[in-house]
């Protein structure tokens, strides 16, 4: 049987067409046709413009016919166009008149907002032609891949360790030691090193197309050339980044992509993307016509109702989420994230824009996040939330959930540095942020999975930089040191900077140990920054969005420097990954339930069950009962934590245990290495059962569990 | 082994992918094996990694096996950061 609708009804410059099929939008291979589509409510008229790969000028210019438009969609089939040596954009008409929110200009090509490959910034950093006109180019994709039985892995939330990661920064770096340095291809060969740390979930900071040239300047502290590195900002929301393949300058990044995150599963990593939906890179009022603002500007921004733009993003516009034609847009893009590419979940970038009105007021149900709560494709998808924006909406525990969204848990990061560094008053925040916030996310229901706990991410300091600078340090930036978080919570142990004092460096090692066992030892999804497990340090720069050189770069001979630091992150991840009474999903009872003689969880003090006791609210002690987190019918250690944030040595009381037990010591970070962590399982027994001391700022792990004979 | 050498082209992409596709599924529809002789072949674009992908899998489905030799660095660093290289057996 043959369908009777697929032949030629139009002719133009030799071309074949036909009316296009107005849903889905983009270019879509159909047998030996292409189906363009897009949408535009405000365009009076469009044209189709069609350039061999890489050509300057166009060879075809195809208007949409009347028969080719329905409804506010323009739409047409092509027949036997060789798709993969074509780049095509639209040339929309319409009015120009800023002040009603329309900027349409038909001298412009304008890229699709649905556009699945784009080539023009293929090979990172060469500098492109800026007189072309058509900067940014689409090109068709035939979505084909052979995943064989791979799928989003849907690893239960809480199990999640995730890793915060560059995809250039990580192996840009000289000493990297990979082929295909800051590139997907370049995170493959770095699979058994994320295997052996122990991770299972790469984030990825933004992989869509982004210009690496957008705000490029030239450094005025030391002459480097500043880029824009990180890609916050985007030019696409379906393509990935062509510069990041090694293949990009075949325009195989597609491919490209698709096997990285196919290996990555293939070892049990699942992978998260970082997406911006919040603004594009095309500006404010000055800014470029890239696609949207000529496609249909007053769909696709927050206009003032002078027509200037809402600025909630901090960078010059804002994408008009909740205009229901932009919110389809986001929805299809996550959608097919998801579908070809089998990503396992998204965090959004500055999400409380997400939920402002076409005004950018902020909603009590914002239909879009409403949306992706409940979509049937993202049913599985971890959805995480930047949960603030630019514009001061700050919705830490209160972004609207469905019990579906988790959030970046900024107030994990505030109070857990303050408490590093020794500060007094904030202790009983701290507690909360052991067990999950439930003064953040239990009055919900949302449960411990809904706090991604960190204490560094790019944004701010490494954590090896956390306990060496007070300050930021970004001059490099170019912006004389204004641009970057002011208000660190940093300590920087004694002296600014790198410094060869072996006991400042020593209590570095130890701050950053520290760090890393409060974030592992704590209820809740644990993120790690890139590099951070190997002591990375940005010399102090706290805002390296620009810095596409060592500053930002992982430099890997740190694996070495800091093999103490390496190993001990390898092991309390690990141990926290054989622990699942680190990883409940839903708050805890602080009682004994189950009558089992012990509560599941239970405060400590120096002294043992009483809490109260300690020294200047600088102590603290907690006990897991692992007879409530069963595995089969077996149940988990006893796991209890001493933290002395004190600049004094405290004994610690412990808590007696069941009959045949006893307190084993799986890490302190006051000791040297390589007796300041063992080998998960391994673990020496304590030598004193009633009482342990504490060394000045260091936190101990003891595991209770039988005695081996 | 009943096995029949298909020599590949400088290039395999848009321009001539039917044509190679065309050639290596008759030398299948005849019951053989084929072994595609890449020596020459400097470029293969997407199109020329599913015509490669594409033989395959016909082959298999008659019982079949599509053999690779002579692959160049380059051609081999494309199929191996797509992921393609590992679909395939070698001669």
């Amino acid at each position: 049987m043959h369908r009777v609708d697929l032949f030629p009804t139009h002719e133009y410059e030799g071309l074949k067409l036909r009316p296009g099929r107005p849903y889905p939008f983009g270019a879509m291979v159909l047998g030996n046709m292409v189906n363009f589509s897009v949408y535009s409510r405000y365009a009076t008229d469009c044209t189709l413009v069609l350039f061999h790969n890489r050509e300057e000028k166009p060879f075809v210019e195809i208007p949409f016919f009347k028969e080719f438009r329905m409804g506010n969609v323009f739409s047409m089939i092509i027949f036997d166009l060789d798709y993969e040596n074509i780049e095509y954009g639209f040339r929309m008409d319409g009015p120009f008149q800023p002040e009603e929110g329309h900027r349409f200009d038909k001298s412009k090509i304008l890229l699709d907002p649905y556009a699945k490959l784009i080539v023009g910034r293929d090979v990172w950093g060469k500098e492109p032609n800026w007189d072309s006109l058509y900067q940014y180019r689409a090109r068709v994709v035939f979505s084909d891949f052979d995943w064989e039985d791979d799928l989003p892995l849907e690893t239960p939330v809480n199990d999640l360790i995730v890793y915060e990661m560059h995809v250039r920064n990580f192996t840009c770096g000289a000493a990297s030691g990979v082929k295909h340095q800051g590139t997907f291809a370049g995170v493959i060969e770095k699979i058994p090193y994320l295997k052996e740390l122990g991770v299972n979930c790469v984030e990825l900071m933004p992989i869509h197309e982004f210009d690496e040239f957008e705000n490029h300047r030239i450094s005025p502290v030391d002459g480097r050339p500043l880029y824009n590195l990180w890609g916050y900002s985007n030019v696409g929301f379906f393509a990935p980044k062509a510069a990041y393949a090694s293949s990009g300058r075949f325009a195989m990044q597609v491919d490209e992509l698709k096997n990285m995150v196919k290996q990555l599963h293939k070892n049990g990593i699942e992978v998260m993307l970082d997406v911006v939906f919040n603004h594009t890179a095309e500006g404010n009022e000055q800014g470029p016509y890239i696609s949207y603002r000529g496609i249909d500007n007053k769909t696709y921004y927050m206009l003032t109702p002078d027509g200037y733009y809402y600025n909630f993003s901090g960078c010059g516009n804002t994408l008009n989420c909740n205009n229901p034609n932009v919110r389809d847009m986001i929805v299809e893009s996550l959608r097919y994230w998801v579908t070809d590419y089998h990503i396992d979940g998204f965090r959004f970038d500055l999400a409380a824009i997400l939920g402002r009105d076409q005004n950018g007021n902020p909603m009590s149900n914002p239909p879009l996040l409403e949306s992706l709560a409940h979509d049937p494709i993202l049913g599985k998808t971890k959805l995480i939330a930047e949960a603030w924006d630019a514009g001061g909406l700050y919705q830490v525990g209160s972004f609207p959930s469905w019990g579906r969204w988790a959030e970046w848990n900024g107030k994990f990061r505030d109070s857990m540095r303050r408490f590093l560094k020794s500060d007094e008053g904030v202790l009983a925040d701290v507690k909360e942020r052991i067990i999950g916030s439930p003064d953040l996310y239990a009055s919900q229901g949302r449960g411990i999975k809904a706090s991604v706990n960190f204490i560094t991410a790019h944004d701010g300091f490494t954590m090896m930089d956390l306990v060496s600078y007070n300050s930021k340090h970004n001059e490099a930036n170019g912006e004389d040191n204004r641009d970057g978080e002011n208000h660190n919570n940093s300590w920087n142990c004694g002296w600014e900077g790198e410094t060869d004092d072996p006991d400042i460096n020593s209590l570095r090692h130890r701050q950053v140990k520290n760090a890393i066992t409060m974030l592992m030892v704590s209820q809740g999804i644990p993120m790690v920054l890139s590099g951070d497990e190997i002591g990375n340090s940005q010399q102090g720069n706290n805002n390296a969005y620009c810095q596409d050189n060592e500053i930002a770069w992982l430099d890997w001979n740190n694996l070495e420097k800091n093999a103490d630091i390496f190993r001990y992150f390898k092991q309390i991840i690990h141990f926290r990954r054989q622990h699942k009474v680190l990883r409940y999903d839903e708050h805890l009872c602080h009682q004994d339930y189950l009558g089992l003689g012990y509560p599941d969880f239970s405060w400590h003090g120096v002294r043992a069950w009483q809490p109260e006791s300690g020294y200047n609210n600088l102590t603290v002690a907690f006990m897991l009962n692992g007879q409530y987190a069963a595995t089969d019918g077996v149940p988990d250690d006893f796991i209890y934590v001493a933290m002395n944030m004190h600049w004094e040595m405290h004994g610690f009381e412990l808590p007696q245990l069941p009959e045949g037990m006893a307190w084993h010591v799986f890490a302190n970070t006051g000791m040297p290495s390589p007796d300041d962590i063992f080998e998960p399982g391994e673990e020496p027994l304590t030598e004193n059962q009633h009482e342990v001391l504490l060394g000045p700022r260091s936190i101990m792990i003891l595991v209770g569990k039988k005695v081996k004979k | 082994m009943n096995r029949e050498t298909y020599q590949l082209g400088k290039e395999l992409d848009s321009f001539n992918h039917q044509q190679v596709q065309d050639d290596i599924l008759a030398i299948l529809e005849k019951g053989s094996n084929v072994l595609i002789d890449m020596t020459a072949c400097h470029y293969i674009s997407s199109i020329g990694l599913r015509v490669l992908l594409y033989s395959k899998k016909v082959a298999a489905t008659k019982g079949l096996k599509v053999y690779l030799t002579g692959i160049g660095s380059e051609v081999k660093d494309i199929m191996d950061v797509t992921g393609f290289s590992g679909f395939f057996d070698y001669a």
